[in-house]
C-alpha cells in the first residue's frame, strides 16, 4: 500500500478504481453528462466512462459551470466517485462543497504519474490522504 | 476562519436559513483554501443557466428561495440565461427547457436577484473600481474585471456567488490577496493582433501556456492600447483555455508596473505564425458550414454595428445568430442595427449565450455540426458538445453565412 498526503480534501471517505490521465477536468467542456463519458475529442480519456471511478487528473480547467454540474450529476447518480487533482481551482471546490462530493488535491508528486490506471484507491478526506490499495 | 459578530450570527441562523446555508458553504470553500477570514464584496454575479443547474439545481434554488427572509444583501446580478424566450421556437428549443428557465427566474427574483442576464456587465451595468472586492461568476467577467479594471475576485461559481449575495462577503483567498496577484510567467508577444478573433487566438495560446488558475501571465510587447472589445475577447479566451483569472499587460493594465518582475524570464514568445497555426488547426478540413454564431461573450453595441456593416446589401443562406445583452439590444433596435442584420437574414438575440443554451440539443434539433464564429472561447467549448467549430474573422464569418462555405 502506498500513501500520498495532499494539501486539502473534502467530502466522504470513498474507495474505487482509478481512472488516470495527465489532462484537465471541466464538467462543461469535457463530459457528456447524460451518458457519463468524456466527450471532448481532444481529451485523453475521450470515449471512456467516468461513472463510479475515482478520477485522477492534472488540473481544473474551463469555466464556472462545474460548480452546479457536480450537484446535478450527483442527483442523477451519473458521476465519478471522487476527483483527485494536482491543482484545483475555486470552481471545483465550490461545486464539491454544494454536491457533498469527495475531492482531494495538492500533492508533493505528480499524482497522475504516481497512481496506476485501474488501481484500487481509497481517499480519506479527514486526514487528506490518498491510498493505493492494489494495482489494476 | 475568524468570524466577526455579524458572521457568527449568520452561522447561528439568526439571519435566516438561507444566509446560514450561505456562510456554511463559504466556510467549507474558505477552509479548503486556508482563508483566514471574510472580505466584504460590493457585487455578486451569478452564472446559473438551467443546462448547468438541471432539475436538481432548480429545485434546490426553489427550496432556498422559499425560506423566510431569503434576500440578497448586496447588488446581485445574473449571467446569460439558457434562452431568449422570443426566439426559442426558431432555435428549436423545447418547452421543458423554457419551463425550467421560468422556474429558475422566479426563484432568483424571489431572492432579490436582478435578472441582468449578461456576461458583459463590465461594459454595461457597473464596472469595478481598482481595488474593489467582488464575487463575480463567469470567467470572462472575472478576468476582465481583475485584469483591466483592477477588481479583486475569484471565479465564483453559481452557488458561491449566490452565497456571497446572501452574506455580502466572500472568503479571503486567491485573488483577494495582494501577494497572489503578482505575475508568475512572462509571455513575449511579437505580433499585436488587429482583429477580434486574433485577440481570442492570442488569449487561447497564452491560456494553454499558463495552464491553470494559479498562474498570472504577464504579456509584454503589445504595441498599442487595445480597446475594451479586444481585451474582452483576449481575456475570455485566456480564461477559457487556461482557467486563468488574472493577467497583466505591460503598458496597458493598471497593476502591470508593480506586478511584473522585470527579471522574470520569458516562458514563451508568440508570433503571427503561432496565431495563424492556432486558427488553421480548427479550420483545416472544414468546408461546408451549418451555422454562424456571434456570441461568447455577448456582443457590444460596436460589434453589432460592425456586423451590420458587413451584412449590408448581402443575404445569408444559413442561420446567422448574433447574441447580445438585454441592455444593448434596445440600443441596437433604436439605432437601426437590429433591422439591418435582420434584413440580411440574421437573428439578433438577447439575454442568452450560445453555449449556455442547450447547445447539444440545439445541434441535434437543427442538424448543426460545422459552426463558425469569431469567438475563440466558443470554439474551445463546443468541441465537447459535438460541434466541429472553426475560428474566423467577422468578415469570413459573414461570407460563410452567405455562401454556406468557408472560403479557401
Amino acid at each position: 500500500m502506498t500513501e500520498f498526503r495532499a494539501s486539502a480534501a473534502m467530502g466522504k471517505r470513498v474507495r474505487g478504481r482509478a481512472l488516470v490521465a495527465k489532462d484537465g477536468f471541466s464538467a462543461r467542456y469535457d463530459l457528456d453528462r447524460v451518458t457519463g463519458t468524456f466527450s471532448r475529442p481532444e481529451h485523453k480519456l475521450a470515449g471512456q466512462s467516468y461513472v463510479g471511478r475515482i478520477l485522477v487528473l492534472d488540473a481544473a480547467k474551463g469555466g464556472v459551470a462545474t460548480a452546479w454540474m457536480l450537484h446535478e450529476m450527483a442527483a442523477r447518480n451519473v458521476m465519478p466517485a471522487a476527483l483527485v487533482l494536482n491543482r484545483v481551482n475555486p470552481i471545483m471546490v465550490q461545486g464539491a462543497a454544494l454536491a457533498d462530493f469527495t475531492m482531494i488535491s495538492g500533492f508533493d508528486v505528480d499524482i497522475t504519474a504516481a497512481v496506476p490506471d485501474g488501481a484500487l484507491v481509497e481517499i480519506d478526506p479527514e486526514t487528506a490522504v490518498l491510498r493505493v490499495l492494489a494495482d489494476a | 476562519m475568524r468570524l466577526n459578530d455579524e458572521e457568527q450570527a449568520m452561522l447561528a441562523g439568526k439571519a435566516g436559513a438561507a444566509c446560514q446555508w450561505a456562510i456554511e458553504h463559504q466556510m467549507r470553500v474558505g477552509k479548503y483554501f486556508g482563508a483566514p477570514d471574510f472580505v466584504p464584496v460590493s457585487q455578486a454575479h451569478i452564472m446559473a443557466d438551467t443546462e448547468s443547474l438541471g432539475v436538481a439545481g432548480v429545485e434546490w434554488l426553489e427550496r432556498l428561495a422559499a425560506q423566510p427572509g431569503s434576500q440578497v444583501r448586496i447588488p446581485t446580478i445574473t449571467d446569460p440565461r439558457g434562452t431568449d424566450f422570443a426566439a426559442a421556437a426558431r432555435l428549436k428549443q423545447q418547452e421543458w427547457m423554457l419551463a425550467l428557465e421560468r422556474r429558475a427566474i422566479t426563484a432568483f427574483q424571489a431572492l432579490g436577484v436582478l435578472m441582468t442576464d449578461t456576461c458583459i456587465n463590465y461594459q454595461t451595468i457597473m464596472p469595478a473600481v481598482l481595488g474593489e472586492h467582488m464575487a463575480y461568476g463567469d470567467t470572462g467577467v472575472v478576468i476582465y474585471s481583475n485584469s483591466v479594471l483592477g477588481a479583486r475576485s475569484n471565479f465564483e461559481g453559481g452557488p458561491s456567488a449566490l452565497a456571497a449575495g446572501l452574506t455580502g462577503r466572500t472568503p479571503r483567498y486567491g485573488y483577494h490577496l495582494p501577494e497572489l496577484r503578482r505575475a508568475t510567467l512572462l509571455v513575449r508577444v511579437e505580433y499585436t493582433p488587429r482583429a477580434l478573433h486574433d485577440w481570442g487566438a492570442l488569449g487561447g495560446i497564452v491560456g494553454r501556456i499558463a495552464g491553470d488558475y494559479w498562474q498570472v501571465p504577464a504579456v509584454v510587447g503589445i504595441d498599442r492600447i487595445p480597446g475594451s472589445d479586444e481585451l474582452k475577447h483576449f481575456g475570455a479566451a485566456l480564461a477559457s483555455y487556461g482557467s486563468v483569472a488574472l493577467f497583466h499587460m505591460a503598458g496597458v493594465t493598471p497593476e502591470a508596473d508593480e506586478a511584473i518582475d522585470t527579471a522574470l524570464p520569458a516562458a514563451a514568445s508568440v508570433t503571427q505564425a503561432d496565431i495563424a497555426a492556432f486558427l488553421a488547426a480548427y479550420r483545416d478540413g472544414i468546408d461546408s458550414v451549418d451555422v454562424v454564431v456571434f456570441s461568447t461573450p455577448q456582443l457590444s453595441l460596436f460589434e453589432l454595428r460592425t456586423l451590420a456593416g458587413l451584412l449590408d446589401g448581402r443575404r445569408t443562406t444559413i442561420p446567422l445568430i448574433a447574441i447580445t445583452s438585454p441592455q444593448i439590444k434596445p440600443d441596437a433596435d433604436r439605432s437601426g442595427i437590429t433591422a439591418r442584420i435582420e434584413a440580411a437574414g440574421g437573428m439578433v438575440l438577447q439575454g442568452m449565450c450560445f453555449y449556455q443554451s442547450y447547445a447539444r440539443e440545439m445541434a441535434e434539433a437543427n442538424g448543426w455540426r460545422n459552426l463558425v464564429t469569431p469567438s475563440a472561447k466558443l470554439v474551445n467549448i463546443l468541441g465537447g458538445y459535438g460541434y466541429r467549430p472553426a475560428l474566423l474573422s467577422m468578415q469570413e464569418c459573414v461570407d460563410a453565412a452567405c455562401t454556406g462555405r468557408i472560403a479557401a
